[in-house]
């Protein structure tokens, strides 16, 4: 290793260095050998994948009949997109993506603030306390949901019966809207705690200074709130939505336990699945992976060219 | 800082309070129904009448005892190796964003951004073909692979935001003072990298720990299926009377890991988790 003091990296690339000097070169070399592995297991075990799905879903394909396979272009797309079923569950999809992701949003900055305000002594206490959802096992967390208000092993019926509509009798697993409000309250348990993290990292980010002069210019909580301190969260709670909204338009694993899309509350991820995996249907099944891929893509698109979320930048890169 | 009033004091136990019994209830409820009696699972009351063992003697020594045994191992086995691959390709990775110069640096962090918003059930369908095609369906390889492309993004990301924070610096004042090279790396590099692989380490296992769609598509016996999805399979499993006491007692021994780390290393998961996602 030289000796010399190494410049920083913005620095360096001011350098009017046009000719790359020996060491620069194999600083290059060296770059691409230490990150290349990663990089390269990355795309192996997402490009590759997807697209395969791509071609996959092209052919008239399934396990049951391998011999049978054929190519049929775009067929598979028109079978997807003409069945209601699909249209369904990506209704469902988005509900549950909108309704959590809101509803996330605003409990989530409520933890932030706590997380951030709370007293010295019982700060640790706090943020342990959060990150317990965050660890826990989403199978975990839908048993334990399901378990509650199971109409035979639950105790909400009879904690809450003084609700109208909640009694010994209600089934929750045996309607849409029940089995969906349960479904997303196992999500949001669960992923509140990371939402309130990337805000409390927002809010940690908003200067003090700030905050005080207003306070000494007699501004209330909530205009400082308003005022101060979410326009200067602005990216953190952009970013925020954005991860979340994609994490949720995914899920899977809540739904799959509690009622497996029973009930019309299927969601995409699972029709998915139970095409490819259940039905051994490869080629219909791919079509349905690569839809929920473009979905995906079509999300943050949108996110980015409607709300100029700079991933990147906001995300540490260069 | 304003000293704070008994009042003030008072209404932040009561947020604290309240903050603990969101995060906290379902676990709790979930851990009372572990120590029902099969015939008190339905007596409609959060609490077990009689707290009893038999759910967890019926997984641990009883009927259920190889399928909860052989999926805890697979778990523990299978995650950990992803995870400890991640952490050191990531590593390598981390260092070369935040020390070298190289271009294509913004590729690989926009990779590891794009890989982590992937749709993990797009990724299942071809690899359950190709797996099978293969011979890596049901085994440990055929989802350690697969386990990469959850943990490798994060830990890139965690891990760059971590050492482009180290005063790189004190590698070059040590050697200056005399070190050898690896012993300037050892004694000053090493003590402030560690904690931020330690940390990242910590989250990767979480998510590894917590995947499912991979686990119950591409494994098919108890060769290598995981516990969440072998949860999944307890309900069809004819010899209980009713799985829901076995799957709580399951589902709390799986969580004790998580509890024992988030008791041990808050401050670490909540620095990593931040840094590496908002601020690098």
């Amino acid at each position: 290793m030289s000796t010399s003091v190494e410049p920083r990296a913005g620095q360096r690339r001011r350098s009017p260095a046009v000719v790359l000097s020996e060491r620069r070169r194999s600083e290059r070399r060296l770059g691409w050998w230490l990150a290349g592995p990663a990089f390269v297991v990355m795309l192996l075990v997402t490009l590759y994948p997807i697209l395969q799905a791509v071609w996959d879903s092209l052919f008239n394909f399934r396990l049951t009949a391998p011999g049978d396979k054929a190519f049929i272009g775009l067929k598979n797309y028109g079978v997807i997109l003409s069945d209601s079923l699909f249209w369904r569950d990506l209704g469902v999809t988005a509900l549950i993506t909108v309704i959590t992701v809101v509803v996330e949003l605003v409990l989530g900055f409520a933890l932030a603030l706590v997380m951030h305000k709370a007293l010295k002594s019982l700060r640790g206490f706090v943020r342990t306390a959060i990150l317990v959802p965050y660890g826990i096992i989403t199978v975990v967390s839908a048993f334990a949901w399901f378990y509650a208000f199971d109409i035979n092993s639950g105790f909400v019926n009879n904690w809450f019966d003084w609700i109208p509509g909640i009694g010994p009798d209600l089934n929750w697993f045996a309607d849409t809207w029940t089995s969906l409000f349960v479904i997303m309250a196992s999500e949001i348990w669960k992923t509140t705690p990371f939402i309130s993290l990337l805000l409390l990292a927002g809010l940690a980010q908003v200067p003090d200074e700030l905050t005080e002069a207003a306070e000494v210019d007699g501004a209330t909580w909530w205009q400082r709130m308003q005022r101060v301190i979410l326009p200067n969260m602005k990216a953190a709670i952009m970013v925020a939505v954005l991860f979340r909204a994609l994490d949720a338009f995914r899920i899977f694993d809540n739904v799959f336990i509690m009622t497996n899309g029973a009930y019309g509350t299927e969601v995409l991820s699972l029709l998915a699945y139970r095409t490819s995996i259940g039905r051994l249907e490869i080629g219909l099944g791919s079509a349905v992976s690569v839809l929920l891929f473009l979905c995906v893509l079509l999300i943050c698109f949108v996110a980015i060219k409607l709300f100029k979320v700079d991933l990147a930048g906001s995300q540490g890169g260069k | 800082m304003k000293t704070t009033t008994p009042r003030t004091r008072i209404t932040w136990i009561l947020i604290t309070i309240v903050v603990a019994v969101y995060a906290l209830f379902p676990v709790f409820s979930i851990l009372a129904t572990s120590f029902k009696e099969p015939s008190d699972l339905s007596n409609g009351k959060l609490l077990p009448t009689n707290w009893s063992g038999v759910n967890y003697e019926q997984i641990l020594v009883g009927d259920a005892q190889e399928l909860f045994l052989t999926s805890l191992r697979n778990s523990i086995g299978i995650t950990l190796i992803a995870t400890a691959v991640a952490v050191v390709l990531a590593t390598l990775c981390a260092y070369a964003i935040a020390r070298l110069d190289f271009p294509g640096k913004k590729l690989v962090l926009t990779t590891a951004l794009a890989v982590s918003i992937f749709p993990v059930i797009s990724i299942v369908t071809p690899l359950f073909n190709v797996w099978r095609t293969i011979g890596l369906y049901d085994t440990w390889l055929g989802l350690i692979i697969p386990y990469l492309s959850l943990t490798l993004p994060i830990s890139i990301w965690t891990l760059a935001a971590f050492f482009r924070q180290i005063p790189w610096e004190l590698e070059q004042a040590a050697q200056v003072d005399g070190a050898t090279s690896w012993q300037a790396f050892r004694k000053a590099i090493v003590p402030l990298a560690a904690p931020g692989v330690f940390t990242t380490a910590i989250i990767a296992f979480f998510i590894a720990w917590n995947d499912f769609v991979y686990g119950i598509s591409l494994t098919s016996t108890e060769a290598a299926r995981p516990v969440p999805a072998a949860l999944a399979f307890f309900t069809g499993a004819s010899q209980f009377e009713s799985p829901t006491g076995a799957i709580s007692a399951a589902a709390i021994i799986v969580t004790i890991p998580v509890v024992l780390l988030v008791l041990g290393f808050q401050r670490q998961i909540v620095s990593g988790l931040t840094q590496g996602a908002v601020k690098g």
